[in-house]
């Protein structure tokens, strides 16, 4: 369970992770709905989210400079627990019904519909047919 | 009222363990399966829900450290740069593996002969080509006859569709002149055998949801179950015991609710893996073990991985991982600077969160007003290959009994030591290399590599090696122990070496091999 302060600080960087598009007719991860669905993703990655969040406290009342300086130090060190982070928030993000739209995927999962491939230029194959044996006989 | 002995006990229900299940199934013995996962519900698998992607890195993941199911066991692998991948229940390991189904080589059971390095097989290729093609028929293989870096053998099934992204790989391996074919895939490309065709879900290795990947959870049990044999899920054993005359009299067990449990048994057949096997025989008091051989030897294959990204669109979320491969450096030519070789198995793209947590953790997929624009850059525009290299073994490289780390039963697990060689680092380096040349020949713009892959111990092989020398080796040349003569193992740990190769295929034709053996030996199992 996130105290307000953490839930504000998860929020900020979601926000500033990916912010929303009007190019690409995108929210950004902050978005209500996307915001409702990493709140209740943490999964395994749980201890990791916790570990960057406590790190970050008050980090929602710095100011934007102050942030992205904050941030900026954040990526730098690469660490396993902000990776954990970023999964969880994009997992969220791009599985959205309007990001996937947005991507040009139908939103919905895999099975049972799947997915068309073609099927491609086999004549390609034509000079590997035509190489001498590469294995070793023994 | 005491529990009744069977006639074979088999422990894992995996790979080797329902293809042995199967083929001994005829014998009309009582044949019981121990499997400590349960079975798996293809409706629930994770293709099935929007959350697809996020289940693959939690109760889906490969590694049972992270995906931490009560059906799990955790492995310390710490001192290891390579680590374990596996899965825990009815199906094992095929319930998660790609289908990846290539055989092994003629080579691959002679390199002492030829190339002067570990030891020769005490089998050959011809030994097991009658049981690939019986597995072939089980399982069902997609692919295409004439590859010339095989003997001829008849896939049952077109190939897996080459799409855009592998003819874009195919020319890119045209223009430098290097072999190429398609994958020989356990998967259906067409109806068979009850299992409905593939249908592009590019989720292989989180469960196939239609059915059409062949984990043995669809196709050997339901055959081996119809023919009598009993699988006891959530059942995991704890050790194999032995009577007065050194031979192993059952397994002690917990079962699904936990309580200890005794099973006797005339013989016990170990169909576990590398990791797993070794882990029952060392906390059986060292049985079967007087080469001091066990948990020793293992190997995984180092793996890199190369991917580059193009202009034009290509499969990104749409079709099985599974596409073609090339052995243009997989026989040994010393002038590479190592022995063995390895394969490149080629793949198509990735689904959209896989896009962004990767191109995120390698730094091509930036925080901000510049992701939406990378992003699109980058998904459904990146393809590339692995390259599986051939690990020699070494026993120093070796899995043990942690001093401390315990499941959820109290039974010690698995450590595991593992250096990489100095041979599969020029390999390793080789493969990259060339995988870069044959990216930038396709057009690639941009190309990154991880070598050796930190989470690709998919392959566990070695730690109970076959052989004809009981000083060298656990089992004999069909199995056997050579201390237990009622114990056999038929999993990847008999593996003398590993080839440079993905190994279910051949993992299974050993198994069948061994029960065959069994079979015809019935009079004399034992002496």
């Amino acid at each position: 369970m996130l105290s307000d302060d953490q839930r504000r600080t998860l929020r900020c960087l979601a926000e500033m992770m990916i912010p929303a598009s009007a190019e690409y007719d995108v929210p950004s991860a902050a978005d209500d709905a996307i915001f409702a669905d990493i709140l209740r993703s943490f999964g395994r990655d749980q201890h990791h989210v916790m570990t960057v969040l406590c790190d970050l406290e008050g980090f929602a009342d710095l100011d934007l400079p102050e942030r992205r300086s904050r941030v900026a130090q954040l990526l730098e060190q690469r660490s396993e627990a902000l990776k954990g982070v970023n999964s969880v928030i994009l997992q969220c993000y791009y599985r959205d019904d309007r990001v996937m739209r947005s991507l040009g995927m139908e939103p919905r999962p895999p099975f049972p519909i799947g997915h068309e491939v073609e099927q491609g230029d086999w004549s390609l194959l034509d000079p590997v047919r035509k190489r001498p044996r590469l294995y070793r006989e023994v | 009222m005491p529990t009744q002995p069977v006639d074979v006990l088999i422990i894992g229900s995996g790979a080797s363990g329902a293809a042995v299940a199967w083929s001994l199934a005829e014998t009309k013995m009582h044949i019981l399966c121990l499997e400590q996962g349960e079975w798996m519900k293809p409706s629930e698998y994770p293709s099935s829900g929007r959350d697809w992607e996020a289940r693959q890195l939690n109760d889906f993941h490969y590694s049972p450290n992270r995906r931490a199911r009560d059906t799990d066991y955790p492995i310390n692998d710490a001192n290891s740069p390579i680590k374990v991948a596996n899965f825990n229940g009815v199906g094992g390991g095929t319930v998660l593996y790609a289908g990846h189904f290539p055989r092994f080589h003629p080579s691959d059971f002679r390199v002492r002969t030829l190339d002067g390095v570990a030891d020769d097989w005490p089998i050959d290729y011809a030994t097991l080509a009658p049981y690939y093609d019986e597995n072939d028929r089980m399982m069902g293989v997609s692919g295409l006859a004439g590859d010339p870096a095989y003997p001829p053998h008849e896939p049952m099934m077109a190939p897996l569709p080459l799409g855009k992204s592998g003819a874009t790989l195919a020319r890119g391996l045209n223009k430098l002149g290097w072999h190429w074919w398609p994958s020989d895939s356990a998967i259906a490309s067409e109806d068979y055998e009850g299992r409905a065709r593939c249908i592009n879900l590019a989720h292989c290795t989180s469960g196939c949801a239609q059915g059409a990947k062949a984990s043995t959870d669809v196709t050997y049990w339901p055959a081996a179950i119809r023919a009598g044999v009993e699988l006891r899920t959530r059942c995991r054993v704890r050790e194999i015991t032995r009577n007065n005359d050194g031979m192993a009299s059952g397994v002690i067990y917990y079962d699904a609710d936990g309580r200890e449990q005794f099973q006797p048994a005339h013989v016990v057949i170990l169909a576990c893996n590398a990791i797993g096997t070794a882990r029952i025989l060392l906390n059986s008091n060292g049985l079967a073990n007087s080469s001091g051989l066990v948990g020793k030897n293992l190997m995984f294959h180092p793996y890199a991985r190369i991917a580059g990204w193009f202009e034009q669109e290509l499969d990104g979320y749409r079709g099985p991982g599974n596409c073609i491969w090339s052995q243009e450096f997989y026989e040994t030519d010393a002038s590479r600077g190592f022995v063995r070789g390895y394969t490149f198995e080629f793949s198509r793209g990735q689904n959209p969160v896989m896009a962004a947590v990767h191109s995120m953790q390698i730094g091509r997929l930036p925080w901000g007003e510049d992701h939406h624009r990378a992003y699109r850059r980058l998904f459904c525009h990146r393809t590339g290959m692995v390259a599986i290299c051939e690990d020699l073994p070494e026993e120093h490289n070796r899995v043990t009994l942690d001093p401390e780390l315990k499941d959820c039963h109290g039974i010690p697990a698995p450590k595991i030591n593992y250096t990489l060689s100095d041979n599969s680092r020029r390999m390793l380096d080789h493969a990259v290399a060339r995988a870069s040349e044959i990216l930038r020949a396709a057009g690639a713009h941009d190309v990154w590599s991880e070598a050796p892959l930190a989470d690709g111990g998919w392959h566990l092989m070695g730690t109970a090696r076959m052989g004809t020398d009981p000083e060298r080796s656990v089992v004999n040349e069909w199995g056997r122990s050579h201390d237990v003569k009622n114990l056999f193992v038929v999993d990847g740990s008999i593996f003398v070496t590993s080839a440079g190769v993905n190994p279910t295929r051949t993992i299974q034709a050993l198994a069948l091999y061994v029960a065959d053996n069994i079979k015809s030996r019935l009079a004399t199992l034992f002496d």
